[in-house]
């Protein structure tokens, strides 16, 4: 028997809790190492992706057109007045971080549970929380109108004897996104020095020879090195954890430290984290569902994969139901005549198509979800998958919408109407997730291809049943 | 090619398993400076190829210096450096200060993780002799290497060393020196 042979005969009993086996048919080290490899060394790029690079660049000319604008014109050219002071940014800013926290949830969480099948989605899925990340730093800085000073919100030695303000969420803020975007990317890169290292070595040309040996550091498989990244690794999926838990509660202290009606809610940071989850696993099936077309990964993203992606989305979605129904309970169990009216404002107020279009897409649609035939059939789970995550810029629209534009005086009110600038800037950010990922895709190794060679049974002689 | 060049003396193996057992054998011969390379972490190999794991520690020393960085510069500047009387609360406010210490402890963590794990692997690195081995580009694919170093002491008897090559590797060659 060749080792090739071995290496697919090979079976290991199944871990506990695990009914499906986690890649579609047997597979050897070197078949997954070539197939991964081969996107980005050998196989002619798809036209798939040139389209979708070119509708991302797009996005990112109109994106820098609308800065300049904005940087030019002011903040009054975005929809943004007294009281409607947060419009798209801040739903943007809200809305692409959540999206990253779905990456952090494969990559960390779901490692510290030892769910083997993560192995497979959670390179991209990291990928994907970094242009998240990225993408949401922006928003903030735009909106503070005078962006090229924005570095007057970190602490530093300076002449104008000012310091930041420690007591506000705000702050908190700079320093819970800086952290998670850096956290992040160490994470990222760690785990893709190994693959780095493979793609250095199958590479046929010196350019590509170069450009992998310097990004891969010189990594060269010694078992001291494999014993303190595995270590690394761990500590930074622990540190990930609560950190990822972190970031959309300070996101959420945005919210709740203001005394506003319809903000001011203990049950924001869980709020906000299941729908920071929600929306990010929406985001990561829209991204593998075309991903293991076009690249025939259905081998390695199998329909058990989506299936158990669909589950957790559904399980998100059901605590995000739990608080949309928990909110107006809160509202009528206060007796707070302010929190009452806000519940009835949104549900028929001038704004109140965003309450019951974000009713329907996270609620009504997503219940499709429990049927198993949605679950494992790639076109309607991507429809579901978008009508969610358009869902979820809703809801945090609607949050913020609602809540400003009816204070405690009437004098006060006004509603809000978002102009070209605001929806070029959102469309824009999309343009830019949407060109880095490709860049991704066609320049590193999208699937973690060691933590794949890890799930062959045959890999380890410990844990499995040797022919 | 002279002694002084020679690196040492690799053994190639396709399967995990024989690569554990000559290590385990190579070990038991009394040679200490071993390396074993390969494409994924194995922990049997930890216990054969024993060596310190000093992450965990680096770690925490990172997360104790990020936590009271934090809470030092908090204090100084929200007490002494710019005190602000906001609704009469103490200056001193420290569970606002908490958001903050959490998230540097988190960062200085992950930092003292990431650049300590390979200041520990000397990475990174432009050069290392055992890429002189022309089969050493599958460690990253298929091929698991044991990499007996010339400058372990039982290297120089003939008798010990020509006793490698009765272990079952695909290969064995030697490698040279830088």
């Amino acid at each position: 028997m060749t080792v090739e042979e071995m290496q697919r005969t090979t079976v290991r009993a199944p871990e506990p809790g695990t009914s499906v086996s986690v890649l579609a048919h047997p597979e050897t080290f070197s078949t997954v190492t070539d197939q991964i490899t081969s996107i980005v060394l050998k196989r002619p790029t798809p036209l798939f992706w040139y389209l979708a690079f070119a509708a991302g660049v797009a996005g990112v000319i109109l994106f820098i057109i609308a800065v300049t604008a904005l940087l030019y014109g002011g903040l009054g050219i975005i929809g943004i007045e007294i009281p409607v002071a947060w419009g798209y940014l801040i739903t943007n800013f809200v809305w692409w971080i959540g999206i990253g926290h779905a990456g952090t949830l494969i990559s960390a969480i779901l490692l510290l549970l030892n769910q083997s099948w993560r192995n497979s989605i959670n390179r991209f899925a990291e990928a994907m929380t970094i242009f998240a990340v990225l993408c949401a730093a922006m928003f903030p800085l735009l909106h503070l109108g005078r962006s090229w000073i924005f570095y007057w919100i970190l602490p530093y030695p300076n002449t104008m004897t000012v310091q930041p303000q420690f007591r506000s969420p705000l702050v908190w803020d700079v320093f819970a996104v800086s952290t998670y975007g850096t956290v992040s990317i160490l994470f990222w890169y760690l785990g893709m020095i190994p693959d780095l290292a493979s793609l250095r070595d199958k590479s046929k040309s010196r350019l590509a020879y170069a450009f992998y040996g310097i990004l891969c550091l010189g990594w060269r498989g010694d078992s001291h090195h494999w014993r303190w990244h595995k270590t690394a690794s761990l500590l930074l999926a622990g540190l990930a954890t609560p950190l990822v838990l972190s970031v959309h509660t300070v996101v959420s202290f945005d919210f709740t430290i203001a005394i506003l009606p319809g903000w001011h809610s203990t049950i924001f940071p869980p709020y906000f984290v299941a729908g920071a989850i929600y929306s990010g696993f929406a985001m990561v099936l829209i991204l593998a569902i075309p991903l293991r077309a076009v690249y025939k990964l259905h081998n390695l993203i199998t329909v058990a994969h989506l299936n158990n992606c669909a589950k957790l989305m559904l399980a998100t979605g059901l605590v995000l139901a739990y608080t949309y129904v928990l909110e107006p309970f809160t509202a009528w169990y206060s007796g707070d005549i302010y929190e009452m009216a806000i519940v009835h404002n949104r549900a028929v107020g001038p704004h109140a198509w965003t309450y019951w279009t974000t009713l329907i897409c996270n609620v009504a649609i997503p219940q499709l979800l429990w049927l198993k035939r949605v679950r494992i059939n790639p076109k309607p789970l991507f429809c579901v998958s978008v009508v969610i995550l358009y869902g979820m810029w809703m809801e945090r629209f609607m949050i913020i919408i609602t809540a400003l534009h009816r204070d405690y005086l009437p004098s006060a009110w006004s509603n809000f109407a978002a102009t070209f600038w605001d929806n070029a800037l959102t469309l824009g950010s999309i343009g830019i997730f949407v060109t880095c990922f490709m860049l991704f895709v066609r320049f590193a190794p999208m699937i973690s291809i060691f933590e794949l060679r890890e799930l062959l049974p045959f890999s380890n002689p410990a844990g499995g049943s040797m022919k | 090619m002279s002694a002084q060049t020679l690196y040492g003396v690799a053994l190639e193996f396709d399967s995990p398993v024989e690569l554990i057992e000559a290590a385990r054998a190579v070990r038991a011969k009394g040679f200490r400076k071993v390396e074993a390379y390969l494409p994924y972490p194995i922990e049997e190999l930890d216990e054969i190829l024993p060596g310190s794991d000093p992450v965990p520690l680096m770690v925490l020393i990172g997360g104790i210096l990020g936590g009271l960085t934090a809470l030092a510069m908090e204090y100084y500047i929200a007490v002494i450096d710019y005190p602000i009387n906001v609704g009469g609360r103490p200056l001193n406010s420290w569970p606002a200060f908490i958001p903050i210490t959490f998230e540097l402890t988190v960062l200085l963590a992950a930092i003292a993780a990431f650049a300590g794990s390979l200041w520990l692997a000397g990475l990174p690195l432009l050069h290392h002799p055992v890429f002189n081995l022309s089969e050493f580009d599958r460690v990253t694919d298929d091929r698991f290497f044991l990499i007996v170093e010339a400058k372990d002491p039982l290297f120089k008897d003939d008798t010990i060393r020509n006793s490698l090559w009765q272990l079952n590797a695909l290969r064995i060659k030697e490698v040279e020196g830088s």
